[in-house]
């Protein structure tokens, strides 16, 4: 889960890093200020200030339109909610710090680069030797002395050196103590008062600890935070809601196509499977979704009904791994029961059923009863797809 | 030959008594593994399909020797659990629970490392090595292995623990056998990656050729494919990369936790890319797999 900046703020402030003064400004809202300020898009995604989501104002009257204007802005795929206003002070020099988890290396990494500002990964690419990263551990954390020599080797020395390495080892200890996977300080700036100073700041936290941080807990619940381009469209909404009838196994992650195959296929690899293979044999799947986890037959039928009921779709491909868990003959029987109520007939609307493991002859019986013809389990994922592509020209 | 484990293999299961582990300790005794005990806190002395269980590791092993342990217990509890089974000497760990938060995780593999054990998972179905032993619940109930998995040359490893089956079950319906098969976990940071497991399979004389299973997001295909660059494995690899088109629609999560492609990192376009660049197969349909593994046999 992503933060917004300004939640991160309020975070790095816990842990006295220093922040520019600031504020969440509103639609409509009357301004003061006094000097000049920056207006910053609160939206869950980086790349904002390339993208617009960035503005400088001077005057009250300019801020406020300003403000008003990203309000009303679709900046990379997302509506700002709110707009975070902070003062704009001189900066003298500007550092890049970040730890976050090296997935090969499977250890935190703590990266330093005394050019901050700029794209990381592009200096790293460009520049590899301004970038210092080191590994540490989740067991001994990322001492002060450890701090002070990732610092000390991208060349800050002086008071500077002390500033900086107690910035980057708080900011190790923000990311261990809320389980982030993402803390990023960039830029931290020297100021020319001589402050250093957290400008902006990207915190996410790690989706299976939320539970134990009651206050991101919070956060995740207010659904009203962000607001992405990308809406669900009516039939994922109600795709949703199927998925949630029941705790049932999983009929989910459906997203909608514009194709004339409607598919229900899983589980998670083998539906990527599926649809590459639809796609490569020249079918226009309707949807993707991720069936598993041994659903219940009303999520199964309601899903088939759903599908069916798109414009265009009088087929649908029925396609998952061997399975273990689930059982087929449910599968079987919610398929056949939504083919039933959409008021079509079984044998004419699977383009195939392949889905072969536990209970595969109870499903058969059930499949063969209604005329649908069945593939086992030597007919592979590939193949099957090819079959419901030809059955739907 | 097998690799991580093989008929001798004898096993403990943590959190043994929940319904699911249950369930698969029936599962994997059906199939012949040495389950020697089980281990739920406060329910010392209970059985399950005859299997008896103790409240500490430490108890199960004074009693009944064992190098494994199975670990199915609630997230909260797995770096525990997982740190108790090496304390007490495990030197191979298969982590079947999900959702175990990252930074756990890490802290797991850590003391792992330095106990030089082994770690599958988490968020993983397991391991087979066909007609030995089965660690986990990959494949179901024991006749369903049968079905779908039989011994022989070929090696797998996947980030979908259902697609291990179902890459087993295309080849045994071939006729190709299997020495060892690993759903590695679908989790961002697992215990054995692709960079951790190729080289025993390229050490093990009985495996000839091995099948990579992969998704979009994460590196480690791309390192993978630097390792074999430096010539640090001759065992030929087939990699099947699905989810070509999510390539497309960047930022929506598909598959495993590991599956979100951010920008150019990850995306299947540029492991594809790096596979071909280092020389191991690319299969460009899933039947594909069967052709170019026959290759080798």
């Amino acid at each position: 889960m992503r933060l917004l900046e300004h939640e991160s703020k309020r975070i790095l402030e816990k842990y006295r890093i220093a922040l520019p003064v600031g504020r969440l400004v509103g639609q409509g809202e009357p301004l003061t200020i006094d000097g000049p300020v920056m207006l910053k898009a609160q939206i869950p995604i980086g790349g904002r200030g390339k993208a617009g989501g960035i503005l400088a104002a001077t005057q009250a009257e300019e801020a406020r339109q300003k403000v008003s204007h990203l309000l009303k802005s679709n900046i990379r795929g997302y509506i700002p909610k709110a707009v975070y206003m902070e003062e704009k002070k001189a900066v003298k020099q500007e550092f890049f710090m970040g730890i976050t988890y090296d997935t090969v290396a499977k250890a935190p990494v703590a990266i330093f680069s005394a050019e901050g500002g700029v794209d990381i990964e592009e200096l790293a690419q460009r520049k590899p030797a301004l970038v210092r990263k080191e590994h540490f551990t989740v067991h001994s954390r990322l001492p002060l002395h450890r701090a002070r020599e990732i610092v000390a080797e991208a060349g800050v020395s002086g008071k500077l050196l002390l500033g900086l390495s107690v910035a980057l080892a708080t900011i190790a200890e923000v990311f261990l103590d809320y389980d982030a996977t993402v803390v990023e300080v960039n830029p931290l700036a020297l100021m020319d008062d001589g402050r250093l100073v957290a400008l902006d700041c990207h915190l996410e936290i790690d989706d299976d600890a939320v539970p134990r941080h009651a206050d991101i807990a919070a956060m995740e619940k207010d659904t009203g935070r962000v607001e992405g381009e990308r809406r669900m469209s009516d039939f994922e909404r109600l795709a949703f809601n199927i998925d949630n009838l029941d705790h049932r196994g999983v009929a989910g992650r459906v997203i909608e196509f514009d194709g004339n195959l409607g598919l229900i296929i899983g589980g998670g690899g083998a539906s990527l499977t599926a649809f590459d293979a639809i796609r490569a044999h020249g079918g226009r799947p309707a949807n993707y979704c991720e069936v598993g986890g041994n659903p219940s037959v009303l999520k199964v039928k309601e899903l088939t009904r759903l599908i069916l009921s798109k414009p265009g779709v009088d087929k649908i491909a029925v396609i998952m791994n061997v399975v273990s868990n689930t059982r087929v003959d449910m599968m079987a029987r919610g398929i056949v029961k939504g083919i039933l109520e959409s008021g079509k007939n079984p044998a004419q609307t699977v383009a195939v059923f392949r889905v072969p493991g536990a209970w595969e002859e109870e499903g058969h019986k059930i499949l063969s009863k209604y005329g649908v013809p069945i593939q086992d389990r030597t007919v592979s994922i590939d193949e099957a797809a090819r079959i419901a592509v030809t059955n739907t020209h | 030959m097998a690799i991580l484990a093989d008929e001798h293999t004898q096993v403990i299961v943590q959190g043994i008594t929940g319904r699911e582990a249950t369930s698969f300790t029936k599962d994997m005794l059906d199939y012949g593994t040495k389950v020697v005990a089980g281990i739920t806190p406060g329910k010392g002395g209970q059985r399950v399909h005859g299997v008896p269980v103790y409240d500490t590791v430490r108890q199960a092993l004074r009693d009944h020797p064992a190098e494994a342990a199975v670990i199915s217990v609630p997230p909260a509890l797995v770096k525990d659990a997982v740190i108790e089974a090496l304390d007490n000497g495990i030197t191979l760990a298969v982590v079947v629970s999900e959702r175990v938060p990252r930074k756990d995780t890490i802290e797991f593999l850590e003391v792992a490392k330095s106990r030089n054990a082994r770690v599958i998972g988490p968020n993983t179905l397991g391991l087979i090595s066909p007609g030995k032993v089965r660690l986990g619940m990959a494949g179901g109930p024991a006749a369903d292995v049968r079905k779908a998995y039989m011994p022989g040359p070929v090696g797998i490893a996947s980030r979908s623990g259902g697609m291990t089956t179902e890459i087993a079950n295309l080849l045994t319906t071939r006729g190709i056998g299997q020495s060892t098969c690993i759903g590695i976990g679908g989790d961002p940071v697992v215990g054995s990656n692709f960079l951790d497991l190729i080289p025993l399979f390229d050490r093990d004389p009985e495996t000839k050729v091995v099948v990579l299973f992969s998704e979009p997001g994460g590196v480690i295909e791309e390192k993978l494919s630097e390792l074999v660059m430096a010539e640090k494995l001759s065992i030929p690899i087939i990699g099947f990369i699905a989810g070509r088109f999510v390539d497309n629609m960047p930022g929506v999560r598909f598959g495993h936790a590991a599956t979100i492609v951010e920008g150019d990192r990850g995306t299947t376009k540029s492991k594809i890319e790096m596979f071909r660049k280092a020389g191991i197969h690319v299969a460009e349909s899933f039947s594909e797999i069967v052709d170019i593994a026959k290759r080798y046999l």
